[in-house]
C-alpha cells in the first residue's frame, strides 16, 4: 500500500506532464517543439551509437577529471589556509574577488594561455570549481570546536592523526554543501568549454544542431545534459548519505525524527 | 574572528608564543588583507616583467589596471555594466518571485510538497547552460535569451530553500494559529513567511550569485550587449589588456552583488537570534 502510494506521487506529476506535452503537441507542427515520439527516436539515433564514444564520454570524462582535481585542491589548500590565522587573513579578501568572477569568462583567458585543447577545457573547470569547495573548507575548518581541538592535543594528536580523525570530520559536512555546488559549476563549464573553439563533444555538437535546425536532436542532446546532470547529482547524493552518515544521524536525533 | 570573540585564553588554537601576537594581529586582520591583495598584484607583475610569461598572454598588473582605467571613462563601458546589472537583476527578481509564491504553496500543502518532490528533483540539476540552443532559437541575440538561463538557473535555488524553510515551521506554533483560528493567509503572513525568510535569504544569496554566473555567460556565448560580450569582442579582437580588464570588472560586479545581498540579508533579518547575537558579539 504505501509502496503503490509513494511510487504514485514519485511518476504521477512526471506522467500527467509528459500526457500534457504529447496531448498539445499531437495535432500541432510546431517547428520549436517535437513530439514525445520524434524526440524520443532522434535521442536513440543521435546518441546511442558512435557518437555515445566520441562526444558524450570525453566531455564527462574531462568533467570528472576536472571536478576531482578541484576537489582535491579545494581541501587540501582550504585545510591550509583555514588552520593558519595569518594565511587566512591574508589571502581572505583575494578569494573572495576570485570566488566573485563568473567561472566562464575564464574560457577566453586559458584558450589564450593554454589554447583550444583538452587541457584548457580541464582547467577551465578545475580553475572554475575550485572557489565553493576551497572556501566551505576554509569556513568548516574555521568553525571546528574548539573544545575538541584542545582535547585533541591534549591527548597528543597531532600531525595526520589529527587531520584525518579531528578536522576533516568536523569540516566534512561543510565541505560537502561545497562540493554540491562544484558539481554544478563544473557541469557547466564542461558544456560551456566546448561552446568555444571546439570540434567535438556535448557542448559543440548541441550547438551545431542548433544551428543546422535539427530541432528534435537539439532537444535530445539538452535531455542528454539533464540527465547527466540528475546522474551527477544522484550520484554525490549517495557517496554523501555514505561518508556523512553519522551527520544526518545526529541531525535527525536533534530533530527527534 | 573579532578581538573580542577570540579574547578567552582557552579557546587558543595555537601554541602560546604565537598566541600572544595573534592577539596583535587580530586587530588588523583587513590591513592583512590588503597586504594579500597588494602582494598579489606585486607577484603579477614581476611573473610578467620577468618574462616568466608573454605579456601577449597575461599583460602586467599595472597595465591592466591602466587599461580599466582607461575603459572605465567610455560611456560605452558603463553601457555595458548598467546592462548586465540589468539583466542580472530583471532575472533575479522574476525567479525570486516566482519561486518565492510556488514555494509557499507548495510548501504548505503536504499533498503538493510529495506530488511535486521528483519533479523538482529531476529539473533541478540540469545544467541551465543546456538550454542555451533553445534560448538562441527562442529568442535570438536579445536580452530575453540570457533572461531564460539566469530565470531557469536562479529559480531552483530560491525555491529549494523555500520549500526547506516551510517546511522547518515549528508544528506547535502552527498548531496555536490553526487553534486561534488563523486562516491561511494570515498563517503564511505571520508565521510560515518569517519561520521561512531566514531560508528565503539564504536562497536569494545563492540565486544572485547564480544569477551573474549565468547573465555573463549568456553575455559571452550568446551576445546581445552586457559586460559578457564587450569580453568576447575583446577576445575575438586581440584586445588582451581589455580583455583582462572586463575580467577584473566582472569580479569588481561579482563582490558588489555578494555585498549588496549580504547587506539585504542583515537588514531583512535584523530581528532574527542569529543577526542579533552577530551585532552583540
Amino acid at each position: 500500500m504505501t509502496l503503490v502510494k509513494k511510487t504514485a506521487y514519485a511518476v504521477g506529476l512526471p506522467l500527467a506532464l509528459i500526457a500534457l506535452w504529447w496531448a498539445l503537441s499531437r495535432n500541432t507542427t510546431n517547428f520549436y517543439v517535437p513530439t514525445p515520439n520524434e524526440l524520443f527516436t532522434a535521442f536513440v539515433d543521435t546518441w546511442i551509437g558512435e557518437r555515445f564514444r566520441t562526444d558524450v564520454l570525453p566531455s564527462v570524462a574531462r568533467f570528472a577529471v576536472g571536478t576531482g582535481l578541484a576537489i582535491v585542491l579545494g581541501i587540501a589548500a582550504g585545510v591550509w589556509i583555514g588552520s593558519v590565522r595569518t594565511v587566512r587573513s591574508l589571502l581572505e579578501p583575494m578569494l573572495e574577488f576570485f570566488r566573485a568572477i563568473p567561472p566562464p569568462v575564464l574560457v577566453p583567458i586559458l584558450i589564450l594561455i593554454i589554447g583550444a585543447n583538452d587541457r584548457m577545457k580541464v582547467m577551465v573547470i578545475v580553475v572554475g570549481a575550485v572557489w565553493p569547495v576551497l572556501l566551505n573548507t576554509i569556513e568548516g575548518v574555521r568553525s571546528v570546536d574548539s573544545v575538541l581541538l584542545d582535547t585533541a592535543r591534549t591527548y597528543g594528536l597531532r600531525g595526520a592523526t589529527r587531520l584525518r580523525t579531528v578536522i576533516l570530520p568536523s569540516a566534512a559536512p561543510q565541505i560537502a554543501a561545497g562540493v554540491r555546488q562544484s558539481l554544478a559549476i563544473g557541469l557547466i563549464l564542461m558544456v560551456i568549454s566546448e561552446m568555444f573553439a571546439s570540434s567535438s563533444g556535448l557542448g559543440f555538437t548541441i550547438v551545431l544542431f542548433q544551428r543546422s535546425f535539427a530541432i528534435p536532436e537539439m532537444w535530445s542532446g539538452i535531455v542528454l545534459l539533464g540527465l547527466i546532470g540528475v546522474a551527477v547529482s544522484v550520484l554525490f547524493q549517495l557517496c554523501e548519505r555514505r561518508i556523512l552518515h553519522w551527520y544526518y544521524g545526529q541531525k535527525e536525533v536533534q530533530h527527534g525524527r | 574572528m573579532t578581538p573580542t570573540s577570540s579574547a578567552p585564553p582557552s579557546t587558543g588554537t595555537a601554541p602560546p608564543p604565537s598566541r600572544s601576537r595573534r592577539r596583535g594581529t587580530a586587530v588588523p586582520s583587513g590591513l592583512l588583507g590588503a597586504a594579500g591583495i597588494a602582494g598579489f598584484l606585486v607577484t603579477w607583475e614581476l611573473v610578467v616583467r620577468s618574462g616568466l610569461v608573454e605579456p601577449q598572454y597575461l599583460p602586467a598588473a599595472s597595465t591592466v589596471l591602466a587599461e580599466l582605467a582607461s575603459i572605465a571613462t567610455t560611456a560605452a563601458f558603463w553601457e555595458a555594466v548598467g546592462w548586465t546589472l540589468r539583466t542580472w537583476a530583471i532575472g533575479l527578481a522574476v525567479s525570486g518571485a516566482a519561486a518565492i509564491v510556488l514555494g509557499l504553496v507548495i510548501g504548505s500543502s503536504r499533498f503538493l510538497r510529495r506530488a511535486t518532490h521528483s519533479t523538482v528533483e529531476f529539473l533541478r540539476p540540469i545544467p541551465s547552460v543546456a538550454l542555451i540552443p533553445l534560448a538562441v532559437l527562442l529568442y535570438g541575440t536579445s536580452m530575453q535569451a540570457t533572461l531564460l538561463l539566469v530565470v531557469y538557473a536562479a529559480f531552483w535555488q530560491v525555491l529549494i530553500q523555500v520549500l526547506y524553510g516551510v517546511g522547518d515551521v515549528d508544528p506547535v506554533a502552527d498548531d496555536t494559529a490553526r487553534s486561534y483560528g488563523l486562516g491561511w493567509t494570515a498563517r503564511v503572513r505571520y508565521l510560515v513567511w518569517p519561520s521561512a525568510l531566514p531560508y528565503v535569504m539564504t536562497g536569494v544569496r545563492l540565486g544572485a550569485a547564480v544569477a551573474l554566473i549565468l547573465t555573463i555567460t549568456g553575455e559571452l556565448v550568446i551576445g546581445g550587449g552586457g559586460v559578457g560580450t564587450q569580453i568576447a569582442l575583446a577576445q575575438s579582437g586581440g584586445a588582451v589588456p581589455e580583455m583582462y580588464a572586463l575580467v577584473v570588472t566582472t569580479g569588481l560586479i561579482g563582490v558588489a552583488i555578494n555585498l549588496l545581498v549580504r547587506a539585504v540579508e542583515r537588514r531583512a533579518l535584523r530581528w532574527h537570534v542569529s543577526v542579533r547575537r552577530e551585532a552583540v558579539a
